[in-house]
């Protein structure tokens, strides 16, 4: 297969950045968008330039590094499917393939394709975690727990953290991040002592990243690779409603 | 220099006990004056910072990639190993170490061991109070699965998922010290030396992978959890950034690495398809429970369409050659009796180089619904991969490098031979000898971080209340800051022809050829000759595109690559000096019908190297291996 390929390049959080074009032969269809990347920048490193940056670690859809917007779509047009697990017999021969970093005000472009999405981090800082200190949990199980309810805990926990919602969203929202963590803890007895704190001040923390709110467009959950769904984010208002009802301080 | 690996006295059972009511303790408010810090937040280094910063130690904790999350370990699948006994099947504490005794073809340390499985009982109890959503039965309590190389069912996991959700369960510790001020956090930052003074590890150099910047970081200890070095082989199951560099630094610095050859080749990953493949996929052991392995009996089969070869014409060879354990047999095993039909000319693709792991009979048996609820996810990461559907043809099956036996020679309590320098997790040498059983490096890592170092750190910290914070205005700072920044100038200023992948595959490649599954003298000596020569060309003709002060990956993995160059030489090195085969390692020389051949009376000890210079030979140190409990014997899974 013959590509071609326009790539957003930024050389650092302060340039303007801009797309170039560049011609890819020799691509076989077996081969995963990022081993196409490669490829591309093999030839560029060979050329004497700049080889295009971008994030990825373990290639098999799981760590959440990877993140491109291609052709318009976060993580490509397949569904549930990230960067690297996409592959370019998904694509045609002769395509013209535009590649853009997650474009997010709460996610900084560091170089070309790369963002800064340490915003997830503060975000999980601020109370996506339940306090047990190590050496303090009882018998694992001495809390039974109904097999649906870890089932739906586990499909919430399946988050990748990999912000393709954020890109995917017109108000740059992480709703479908924070639901799906909220959801996890929400749904777990160990969750419930701190479950109002939490979504609370995780609520808070979301806001002051710099993600906007949500209008329910549904765009993250059609771009997230993991499929989490929706109906996390209508949990996470009702959490955050009944949360907001029995404080006793304003939120 | 004499190895001491510390040991406690008394009862296999009853060490670990002892050891803690004995030990050393730091109080409180030494504990807030005593600086940490922790490479790597895998599950080695985010349990260990975050239970190190719960106890109120000063904690800095570092990885290069953007986030704590994404460590390597996040890829784990399958599960991980507990004696809890739930399923009433005859497990135990002592059955547990003892399958991992065996499983390591008895290369490991017992007192280890046994303390391994006495904590994988309590991580069981951490993760499940973090949130983990573990899989469970109809009742509500915690389920099961079995793995290779052992007849019990102790295998805790979260769908496919299981390395996922325990390593969200310790980043949410860690995430909560970090909200806490017990922990401060360096994402995208890259350890590239240790400190030592007076003998002693005093901090680190890291170059903020960002700015390019190279930054000194002073602390009472050092924890290196940087995880196992299998991209040596360019080729691997392991990430992308997965590196020996932390390890390696340390090497050079005077810490012993130990067994640098004992290197696991998994037997169920997806084949390489072509030469532009930057990666291999594991397909969890999980696999066999119900996945039945074999080629056709007859050469002439191998590319017909497997529906069409009769049930009388397949070779279900793992059945067949081990009836007690079939399909799970261990790893080791299982990866070697798969090149075995291969190399006859049975193996399955254009290549020659698979074997299929068939689901047909399960389906048959339990259904597609019940297979789908256990294996769905890897199904369809099969079918993304392969362009092909499991549930109706069966799955193509190649071994690839998985995980690294080998690593930083370490005591009992988790030292160096560098005092105030501890490896935990995968860099390690660990708990699995020469072979690792599946499920069980979750749970070293897990153990080593929540349970052991806290302890045993106590006892080098203890002796250093009074030692104040470490400058690092200090030479030793300057003289290892210059010397990172005199190697990045170098590799940066070679401006020569070809790319860092170019020589990271050239190198894999004899790595592969020559010490990979099947080793033998005449081979491993080539390797040695072609490693140096490889290494000189690349200090001579590597092309690194960019400046030191910028984000520039390239440059990260030249720094990586250069140290799988000294690395290669030194698990040949090893692999040489080991005149038996054990494990993972097999010495084709050494074999009885076919099976691999310890040699007890001359190898039953750990071999602990010494950095002496690049390209020298390297010093060895013996650790003689010593069993009091369990009985050497012919592994047979018969
Ligand atoms: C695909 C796959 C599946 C697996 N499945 C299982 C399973 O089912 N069960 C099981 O028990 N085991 C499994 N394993 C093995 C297991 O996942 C690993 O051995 C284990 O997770 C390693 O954990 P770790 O904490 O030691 O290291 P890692 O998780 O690799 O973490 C290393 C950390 O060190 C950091 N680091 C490294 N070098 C530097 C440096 N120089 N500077 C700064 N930071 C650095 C990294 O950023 C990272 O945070 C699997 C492995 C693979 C590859």
């Amino acid at each position: 297969m013959k590509i071609t390929l326009k790539v957003w390049r930024q050389k650092n959080a302060q340039d303007n950045g801009r797309f170039e074009t560049y011609n890819v032969a020799d691509i076989e269809s077996d081969m995963s968008f990022l081993e196409m990347m490669d490829v591309l920048n093999q030839q560029l490193i060979k050329d004497k330039k700049d080889p295009v940056a971008f994030d990825h670690d373990c290639r098999e859809g799981i760590c959440g590094m990877c993140s491109m917007v291609i052709n318009g779509h976060p993580h490509g047009h397949v569904k549930a499917t990230t960067t690297c697990q996409l592959h370019m017999r998904s694509f045609k021969d002769g395509d013209t393939i535009v590649v853009e970093p997650w474009r997010a005000k709460a996610f900084p472009v560091i170089k070309d394709l790369a963002v800064d999405r340490s915003a997830f981090d503060k975000v999980i800082q601020a109370g996506g975690y339940i306090s047990v200190n190590t050496g303090s949990a009882p018998e694992a199980n001495s809390v039974p727990v109904p097999q649906d309810m870890a089932e739906k805990a586990m499909d919430a926990a399946e988050c990748i953290g990999c912000g393709a919602c954020v890109a995917a969203c017109k108000n740059s929202s992480a709703m479908l991040f924070l639901s799906a963590k909220v959801s996890h803890m929400a749904l777990l007895p160990q969750g419930q002592p701190e479950r109002k704190k939490r979504v609370i001040s995780m609520m808070k923390a979301h806001d002051e990243a710099g993600f906007g709110s949500c209008t329910n467009t549904g765009a993250c959950e059609a771009y997230c690779p993991k499929g989490i769904s929706i109906t996390n984010i209508a949990r996470l208002n009702r959490e955050f409603l009944s949360a907001a009802l029995s404080s006793e301080q304003p939120v | 220099m004499k190895l001491d690996a510390k040991i406690p006295a008394g009862n296999l059972e009853d060490k670990w006990t002892t050891y803690r009511s004995k030990c050393k303790l730091v109080s409180p408010a030494n504990k807030r004056r005593l600086d940490v810090i922790v490479i790597g937040s895998g599950l080695a280094g985010a349990s260990a910072a975050a239970t190190l910063g719960e106890l109120g130690y000063n904690v800095k904790c570092f990885c290069f990639q953007d986030s704590p999350r994404r460590a390597h370990s996040i890829a784990a699948q399958g599960g991980i190993n507990a004696a809890k006994n739930y399923q009433n099947d005859g497990d135990s504490i002592y059955r547990l170490f003892y399958d991992t005794i065996k499983g390591g073809d008895y290369r490991s340390r017992e007192a280890n061991v046994y303390r391994l499985a006495e904590a994988s009982v309590q991580i069981i109890d951490q993760c499940v109070a973090q949130g983990v959503p573990f899989a469970r039965e109809y009742g509500g309590l915690l389920a099961n699965r079995s793995f290779g190389g052992v007849q019990v069912s102790r295998t805790f996991y979260a769908r496919g998922q299981t390395g996922q959700q325990l390593l969200l369960g310790a980043y949410s510790a860690l995430s909560r010290q970090i909200a806490a001020g017990s922990v401060k956090m360096y994402n995208r930052h890259e350890m590239l030396d240790v400190v030592v003074i007076d003998g002693k590890a005093r901090g680190i150099i890291a170059r903020n992978l960002i700015t390019g910047q190279l930054e000194r970081h002073g602390a009472h200890a050092v924890l290196l959890c940087t995880g196992g070095y299998g991209n040596v082989f360019y080729l691997s199951t392991n990430a992308m950034g997965s590196n020996v560099t932390a390890a390696w630094k340390a090497h050079r610095k005077g810490a012993l690495f130990a067994n640098p050859c004992f290197t696991q080749i998994h037997p169920t990953c997806i084949p390489v398809t072509s030469g532009y493949q930057s990666k291999l996929t594991l397909m969890s052991e999980s696999l066999r429970n119900d996945g039945r392995v074999w080629v056709p009996k007859k050469k002439e089969d191998r590319l017909k369409p497997p529906q069409q070869i009769p049930e009388e014409d397949r070779d279900y060879y793992l059945e067949r050659m081990y009836p007690a354990f079939g399909n799970l047999v261990p790893r080791d095993i299982a990866s070697r009796a798969a090149k075995v039909v291969c190399d006859e000319g049975r193996g399955v693709v254009k290549s020659g180089y698979a074997v299929y792991l068939d689901f047909s009979d399960a389906i048959k048996r339990l259904g597609k619904d019940v297979i789908a609820a256990r294996y769905g996810n890897l199904f369809e990461m099969y079918q993304r991969i392969a362009d092909d559907n499991p549930y109706e043809t069966p799955m193509k099956i190649f071994p690839a490098v998985h995980y690294t036996m080998g690593g930083l020679w370490v005591d009992y309590d988790l030292s160096t031979t560098i005092p105030g320098l501890y490896a935990l997790g995968e860099a390690n040498f660990s708990d699995h000898g020469a072979n690792r059983l599946g499920a069980s490096a979750l749970m070293q890592g897990l153990a080593d971080g929540y349970f052991v170092i806290p302890v045993t750190i106590a006892q080098f910290l203890a002796d250093e209340i009074r030692t104040p914070p470490i400058n690092t205005n200090q030479a030793a700072f300057a003289e290892a800051q210059n010397n990172v920044q005199a190697q990045i100038d170098r590799l940066l200023g070679i401006k020569g022809n070809k790319s860092v992948d170019d020589f990271h595959m050239a190198l894999g490649k004899i790595m592969w050829d020559k010490c990979g599954m099947a080793r033998n003298a005449e081979g491993l000596k080539q390797a040695r000759k072609e490693i140096q020569t490889l290494r000189e060309e690349f200090w001579q003709n590597v092309l690194v595109p960019g400046t030191a002060n910028e984000f520039n990956p390239e440059l990260e993995k030249a720094g990586r690559v250069a140290d799988f160059l000294e690395l290669g030489e030194l698990m040949v090195i090893d692999a040489l000096n080991r005149e038996e085969s054990c494990g993972g390692h097999f010495r084709e020389e050494f074999t009885e019908d076919g099976e691999a051949k310890r040699d007890d009376a001359n190898f039953q000890y750990v071999a602990a190297w010494e950095f002496t210079g690049t390209g020298k030979d390297p010093q060895l140190h013996k650790e003689e291996l010593v069993f009091e409990n369990v009985k050497p014997s012919t592994r047979s899974y018969k």
